[in-house]
């Protein structure tokens, strides 16, 4: 952020970050490093940007490439520059950059930076401190690298969508974006551990990360079970297959007549124990169906059953408070709408108000940590191009005959 | 690739009090990329002292289903995230055993915890203290809903933070509650957060020489990985509903059952070209031309019929075969793989992702490697997990200059030692 740069106060407030990127993976590595004071360029494409711009949600469901929420939330902190990385003349302005960058993210397809004249050999030549992060579905290398991929197919192969979802029905991915934000962190740790390493080696280094891969070693139980004795992890259903009651269960409605649900996190004979007596359901430990959570693994069916009455007759907040009172663990079973009232994140500040001059004012998730010596800073997504002349005036001292042609040509 | 070339985190000592999953995945980043990972735990949180045959038969994490003599070390779940690091056991409810990880601290970079809140404070080494004796110390801590505020104490895993966050509620059958990952994601997914915000800290103590206090919430890094999803709220007025393996704005997508027991092949058909392209590697059937299926809004609007003639197709192809002959017309598609399938995936093995340690107690074991993958100083496999207790004689004896006398001593006390103890 070019307040927090003058200021000098961001953790990484003397990097210089060009974001190639374009949806979630690269997007979301750049908005951390953004978010810590690095000065990060969004280089889109003219006239139709990054394609998070017609993704939305968006305000009263009207599509418009500046208020689309998966834009807004992953470009937050960043500066806007237009530029035709296809045309020469784009290319040759992004080389004039990477000589003053210390970092380049992009995550286009493989070969896709090579084919535009920009891959690694030639831009670490113009610039050797150069640290290139590049993102995607299966690496740079090997039988896969040209497949297509979206969340479910990462999902997928990645091993992560097997194990979830119920062992008679169809193994189920998520709606969200987790493989490419999982792709995003490793990112960011590869690219600071490679800044790390600048400081002592002065060179900068190519970092290349696999979404494939980023979820695929996120998988302790599936690989652990498998390698140690052939075991094939399975789907268990909306529970945890070997230890119960770990689940989602039912509960009374609250005031506002909103259908009950809490969450159960219950693995450990003491926490069992406890939480029967809670219930006053002791003489269920004497029953050999029920006698630890293991075996109220094998029965969980009939265990819910018996249950039940007690679970209906309180809502999510008694059985949370009266568990959490016991140190049981439960919790709250929250939507995305549920979340934004939550009072611990309202007491640690994890909200954060954001005002955007298409978008308006809105709440935006914040990091999960504070750093009592790099506070993050928090500021809204640029608009398309909107800081161009002021990139390339400033860093590639461009005066406004130049940009004017520039423009004309539609480079920028 | 320089084989010799230093991590990039080579001189960096980690001392690592946490435990389970989240805090340790990042510790073995750190570890991969050539940190100094001493991991630390008292006896009595090891884990049971006793696991039968039949137990580790229900676990399936010892190898050949066998605990053998001592089943902490050979237990592969902790050997897969004890990879590349150092162990020592240290009672930390005692004040030798405080006083010794005191003078760790004055030689160390990195502390990182997942304890309950109460738990340093009552030992006498919270961040306050230790930043007293080292200032340049970097303090990490994780529990699952953060240091402080009216949810501080709550008891948590990855499987309760994972409705609580958000994130179990962007998974589900259609018009269904919302639904557990089946792998505790958020764990691992915390973890990373972690990572990031211990290499910033660490970046910026180069600079200004100071460490600093990482206050980390689990149930936020699940939130912030959903953070669209709230926003989107806020713009359109919407909660997003479960769709199960269905998409917005693709059709046919979803997971399609293929030859064989619990085969699947997930598909996803995007741009009018790529529909196009289905239709004729499936070989043009009668059904595709109906009119319902010419655009993307009719095929969203009949998803069930399309998903049925989808699946009689599938059904009768090996789910391999169904992947490669829709990728090659440009059509995302991948086999739903499990445990088996992944570890033998020829992709991930081609680009040798798999790194195999051979384990004095538990034999070569085959782990996920590392994806964060550095052309320079890549991140590498140096040593397989330790057994419990292990490194004394380097961290006790090298690191803190304890005679041989003094670490029996300990031995003898039962400050240290090489078995778990009984919880009371």
């Amino acid at each position: 952020m070019a307040a927090m740069s003058e200021l000098g106060n961001g953790a990484l407030s003397e990097l210089t970050v060009l974001d190639l990127s374009h949806y979630v993976a690269g997007a979301y590595c750049g908005k951390l490093l953004a978010a810590f004071g690095a000065e990060v360029i969004k280089v889109e494409a003219p006239g139709v940007g990054d394609g998070a711009r017609q993704v939305g949600p968006f305000p009263d469901k009207n599509p418009d490439p500046e208020a689309s929420a998966l834009y807004l939330y992953m470009n937050t902190g960043k500066k806007g520059l237009t530029l035709d990385l296809t045309s020469e003349g784009g290319a040759a302005i992004l080389k004039e950059l990477v000589a003053q960058a210390d970092v380049l993210i992009e995550n286009f397809a493989p070969g896709v930076m090579e084919s535009m004249g920009l891959d690694y050999a030639t831009l670490s030549a113009i610039n050797p401190r150069l640290v290139m992060a590049s993102i995607s579905n299966f690496g740079q290398s090997g039988p896969y690298r040209d497949y297509r991929a979206d969340t479910m197919v990462e999902m997928a192969l990645s091993g992560q969508m097997y194990v979830n979802g119920d062992p008679e029905r169809e193994p189920l991915s998520s709606t969200g974006y987790q493989p490419s934000y999982q792709s995003a962190l490793y990112a960011y740790s590869g690219i600071m551990a490679a800044l790390i390493a600048r400081d002592r080696d002065n060179k900068g280094q190519y970092l290349d990360v696999s979404i494939q891969e980023a979820m695929a070693s996120e998988h302790q139980f599936t690989l652990n079970g498998f390698t140690a004795s052939g075991k094939i992890r399975m789907r268990s259903g909306n529970r945890y297959g070997s230890v119960h009651p770990t689940t989602i269960l039912p509960c009374k409605a609250d005031d506002n007549g909103k259908p009950g649900l809490v969450s159960l996190g219950i693995s450990d004979p003491t926490q069992y124990v406890l939480f029967l007596q809670l219930l006053d359901m002791s003489e269920l430990l004497d029953d050999p169906r029920f006698s630890n959570p293991q075996m109220c693994a094998v029965n969980y069916r009939a265990f819910d059953a018996l249950i039940s009455t007690w679970f209906m007759d309180h809502t999510a907040e008694e059985i949370v408070n009266a568990l959490q009172d016991n140190r049981i663990p439960a919790a709250f079973v929250n939507e995305v709408s549920d979340v934004l009232d939550d009072p611990q994140y309202e007491f640690r500040g994890f909200w954060k108000e954001i005002d955007h001059p298409v978008a308006g004012s809105h709440r935006y998730a914040g990091l999960p940590y504070h750093l009592t010596e790099a506070p993050p800073v928090y500021e809204r997504a640029n608009l398309l191009g909107e800081h161009t002349d002021e990139v390339l005036g400033e860093k590639l001292g461009y005066d406004s005959d130049r940009l004017g042609q520039l423009r004309e040509s539609d480079v920028i | 690739m320089a084989a010799t070339a230093k991590g990039p985190l080579d001189g960096v000592r980690v001392l690592d009090l946490s435990r389970v999953w989240a805090g340790p995945h990042c510790t073995r980043i750190l570890a991969d990329l050539g940190a100094e990972v001493i991991h630390i735990s008292g006896r009595r949180l090891v884990g049971r002292r006793e696991v039968t045959r039949e137990t580790a038969v229900i676990l399936g994490t010892y190898p050949d289903n066998d605990p053998g003599e001592r089943h902490w070390n050979r237990n592969v779940l902790n050997n897969d995230m004890g990879r590349n690091k150092l162990d020592i056991t240290l009672e930390l409810n005692t004040e030798r055993g405080v006083e010794l990880f005191k003078r760790l601290v004055e030689i160390s970079d990195i502390v990182i915890e997942n304890y309950s809140p109460r738990v340093m404070p009552n030992l006498g080494i919270n961040y306050p203290v230790l930043k007293a004796i080292n200032p340049t110390i970097i303090y990490c801590s994780m529990p699952g809903y953060g240091p402080e505020g009216p949810f501080q104490h709550f008891v948590s895993y990855g499987t309760t933070i994972d409705p609580h966050s958000g994130l179990a509620s962007r998974m589900g059958y259609p018009g269904e509650d919302p639904h557990m990952s089946g792998n505790a994601y958020p764990d691992p997914a915390s973890g990373m957060f972690a990572t990031g915000a211990i290499m910033t800290a660490l970046f910026s103590r180069y600079r200004t020489g100071k460490g600093q206090y990482i206050s980390m919430a689990q149930a936020e890094s699940g939130t912030a990985l959903t953070g669209e999803a709230s926003l989107g709220y806020q713009l359109s007025g919407e909660v997003p509903p479960r769709i199960g393996n269905g998409h917005v704005r693709k059709a046919p997508h979803g997971a399609y059952p293929c030859k064989g027991d619990d085969k699947w092949v997930a598909i996803s058909v995007g741009t009018e070209a790529q529909w196009t392209n289905f239709q004729d590697a499936i070989g043009a059937p009668g059904w595709a031309a109906d009119e319902r299926y010419l655009t993307l809004e009719g095929r969203l609007q009949h998803q069930t019929e399309l998903d049925g003639h989808v699946t009689d197709w599938t059904r009768s192809m090996d789910a391999y075969d169904a992947m490669r002959l829709l990728q090659e017309v440009g059509i995302a598609a991948g086999v739903v793989v499990n445990a088996d399938e992944l570890m033998n995936d020829e992709h991930l093995n081609q680009r040798g992702f798999f790194w195999k340690f051979d384990h004095p107690e538990a034999g070569v074991q085959t782990h996920a490697g590392q994806p964060i993958r550095l052309s320079e100083t890549p991140a590498r496999h140096y040593r397989p997990a330790p057994t419990l207790g292990q490194h004394h004689p380097y961290v006790l004896g090298e690191l803190l200059g304890l005679s041989d006398n003094e670490i029996t001593d300990l031995e003898e006390t039962g400050i240290i030692g090489y078995t778990p103890l009984v919880r009371e």
